[in-house]
């Protein structure tokens, strides 16, 4: 064992003895270490770095077992699969399974992503992910006014279960997975699932995958959201209630630094962030009268995976780690599965470089390694032309190549959570933790998360590290390659994808086709329960589902209960 | 000559959530002493081109990474000019490709900046004009605030 405290008085004369040539031998390290620094601090240093992270964390030259003395391994540390989990959620990590490759992608009509989820299955994608179009992220029918040159554009365009039978055609859904980043109308886009699942004979209780679901950090960051905070909370304990019992293989949500990283915070501000808004729904769930052990072990996470290597590592490992603790000591949740953080990964899309394009490819693959050298459940490696437009199919292929040399060539998933025991990674996990302990704080004091989005404190502290940033790569103290140094005149060197207006069109048809055929009076009979459940308090996702069989649209869906609980007004600034 | 500070709307039409550009614009063109006024998310063009005639407004600056700019840019350019601005210059940023960029300058659309553009681009030298026309030759705005103007 490494490390040892000295804080109680040792059981055993052995121990007594152990602890005692650890003190001498810290003693003897320090007297070393100050003698070094005398040497160090007389070297030159270089000056194209002022030695901080991507998000200003100071970082030293040299970790000892000085800066890990204060660890226990077995209460910090610990091994795969127990409590608290900092060297993974799972005993045997990926000499069991590896990290599900799963592509972000969505685009145009449900048709015409059907047929890309084909080609990335055929070529050993294992899980899907859908990206919808704004007006499907908003809850807005593809021939809504406000859709208007929108469809199709950043997003497959997903207007009712009609199209969602069509992403899925040919597609079993018991056999794969399927994560749908959607958030406002998450409830909506799940009854689709659903419910085109039943219509493949596939029942709910065998339908896997994720739904994003985690509205906090839309207020917060990514900006699609419906409903003001409550009711929106409201909806998504509804879903966790139903599916513990319904659907129980399905991640009811993916709560998630992604967006909130994005936007312009630090890891801290990510990492705080997004665990406080997890600890907000476990609130809320416990609050409904939920036993925590019945909905706390299917939520799950979604990182961000910056350029700072060590940093994302750290992140990744001190996130587990708080998650344990807090769900044991604070929550009182009893099930190891309750404790264990589960994530999926995301490159930085922020990271990627309009210029020389292909650059993108390397910056990917760094952070992809350190997303599981983090130790993630899954991973969506970022086409290099994603700053430009949705990737093409060449691009894809690419950054999907990218995990499968990192799974089969590098050698790095042979071993658990390789870099446990490193004075800097340990050191840099535990400062990640004590500063994140230090934002839950601050949280509590402005009256929770619910607060600190109503005042603004969120985006105005995303906003203000954003600002930073972009400060200090003009000044020139951020070397970005290709942007402020390194750089190469001439144009873009890819081909991009383009989504033209024949999405639009094509919708427009379909819906005016649906709208024709299906019974009006279904749709109508079947939104009415729906609001009345709404006005009741119920939980919605039985009517929802009805509305749903009915062939209801998504639009009409979201203004059945926006009759009953109004709009989120944003606080604007800047 | 009275001199006053450019008027800049800041606005994001649609439906797309990226706000992080428009708010680093937005507090690096007030840094530079310009009046900024920054809308908020989801904005229609009608919403727009009536901020920007209520704030007597001197630029419109679109922040669009939706894909959406070959349809929103000509509308609030349309209903800005309806409302008998035609002197307000109309530019912005997000994701948009270098074509299109093209087709937006010949109708009439000012520079637009894409990702990896220095703050400094849009703001060196500018702050205050002189009375006078707005737009330039080069659809920017750092020429005209030129003091000699």
């Amino acid at each position: 064992m490494s490390h040892v405290t000295d804080t109680d008085a040792p059981a055993t004369p052995e121990l007594r003895r152990e602890v005692e040539r650890r003190r001498r031998e810290l003693q003897e390290l320090e007297a070393r270490l100050a003698l070094w620094e005398e040497a160090a601090a007389r070297a030159p240093v270089r000056d194209d770095s002022d030695f901080t992270t991507v998000s200003g964390q100071p970082i030293r030259a040299l970790y000892t077992p000085r800066d890990t003395a204060d660890d226990d391994y077995l209460r910090d540390i610990g091994l795969p699969g127990e409590y608290p989990f900092t060297r993974g959620p799972y005993a045997t990590m990926y000499r069991t399974r590896l990290w599900t490759k799963r592509l972000f992608s969505g685009f145009a009509t449900a048709e015409e992503t059907n047929e890309r989820y084909k080609f990335l299955l055929e070529r050993g994608t294992t899980g899907l992910s859908v990206a919808f179009d704004f007006p499907t992220l908003m809850g807005y029918d593809s021939d809504d006014p406000l859709s208007e040159g929108e469809v199709g554009k950043c997003g497959v365009a997903i207007s009712s279960l009609a199209d969602m039978e069509t992403l899925f055609d040919g597609i079993p859904l018991d056999r794969v997975s399927v994560s749908m980043t959607i958030n406002g109308p998450a409830a909506m886009l799940f009854c689709f699932l659903l419910v085109a699942a039943e219509r493949q004979g596939v029942p709910f209780e065998k339908v896997r995958g994720t739904i994003q679901n985690d509205i906090l950090k839309e207020y917060q960051a990514q900006h699609a959201w419906i409903y003001p905070p409550k009711p929106a909370l409201k909806i998504i304990t509804d879903i966790f209630e139903w599916s513990s019992r319904k659907a129980p293989l399905f991640n009811t949500i993916s709560i998630s630094g992604y967006h909130i990283r994005e936007a312009g915070a630090t890891a801290v501000e990510e990492l705080a962030f997004t665990l406080k808004n997890g600890f907000t729904y476990v609130e809320e769930g416990a609050a409904r009268g939920l036993d925590v052990d019945d909905f706390a072990p299917r939520l799950s996470f979604f990182w961000d995976v910056h350029n700072d290597f060590f940093e994302e590592i750290a992140k990744f490992r001190a996130g587990r780690r708080i998650w344990a603790r807090h769900m044991r000591d604070v929550y009182g949740a009893k099930r190891p599965e309750s404790w264990r953080l589960r994530t999926h990964a995301q490159t930085a899309g922020v990271t990627l470089t309009a210029q020389q394009p292909h650059n993108n490819i390397v910056r990917v693959a760094y952070q992809g390694l350190a997303a599981v050298l983090g130790g993630t459940q899954s991973l969506h490696t970022n086409a290099m032309d994603e700053t430009l437009a949705l990737p093409t199919e060449h691009a894809v292929r690419i950054a999907l190549r990218t995990q499968q040399i990192l799974a089969f060539e590098t050698g790095v998933p042979s071993t658990i959570d390789p870099l446990a025991g490193s004075y800097f990674v340990e050191s840099l996990t535990d400062e990640l933790e004590r500063q994140a302990e230090d934002v839950f704080a601050e949280i509590d004091e402005l009256g929770g998360v619910v607060a600190g989005i109503e005042s603004g404190y969120f985006q105005a502290r995303i906003a203000h590290s954003a600002r930073r940033f972009q400060d200090e790569l003009e000044a020139g103290r951020r070397v970005i390659v290709g942007v402020n140094s390194f750089c190469e005149d001439g144009e873009r060197e890819i081909d991009i994808l383009r989504i033209d207006e024949s999405a639009a069109e094509k919708q427009g048809r379909r819906l005016a086709e649906l709208r024709a055929r299906r019974d009006p009076a279904a749709v109508d009979r079947t939104l009415a329960a729906l609001t009345a459940a709404a006005e009741g308090d119920d939980n919605l996702m039985t009517p929802m589902l009805d509305a749903v069989r009915a062939y209801a649209t998504l639009g009409e869906i979201r203004g059945a209960l926006e009759s009953v609980y109004g709009r989120f007004q944003e606080p604007v600034g800047f | 000559m009275a001199e006053r500070k450019i008027r800049v709307l800041v606005a994001k039409p649609g439906l797309d959530g990226h706000d992080r550009g428009a708010k680093i614009i937005a507090a690096s063109l007030r840094d530079a002493g310009m009046e900024v006024i920054y809308t908020g998310l989801h904005q229609t063009p009608e919403k727009i081109a009536a901020t920007a005639l209520q704030e007597d407004v001197d630029v419109v600056a679109l922040s669009i990474l939706s894909g959406a700019h070959m349809t929103l840019f000509p509308r609030v350019q349309k209903l800005i000019e309806q409302n008998g601005m035609e002197d307000v210059l109309i530019t912005g940023g997000g994701i948009i490709p270098p074509e299109d960029v093209e087709t937006l300058r010949e109708m009439g659309i000012g520079r637009l900046f894409g990702p990896g553009t220095e703050t400094g681009l849009h703001t060196s030298g500018a702050g205050s004009r002189s009375t006078g026309r707005t737009k330039t030759p080069d659809g920017g705005f750092v020429a005209h605030a030129d003091p000699g103007r």
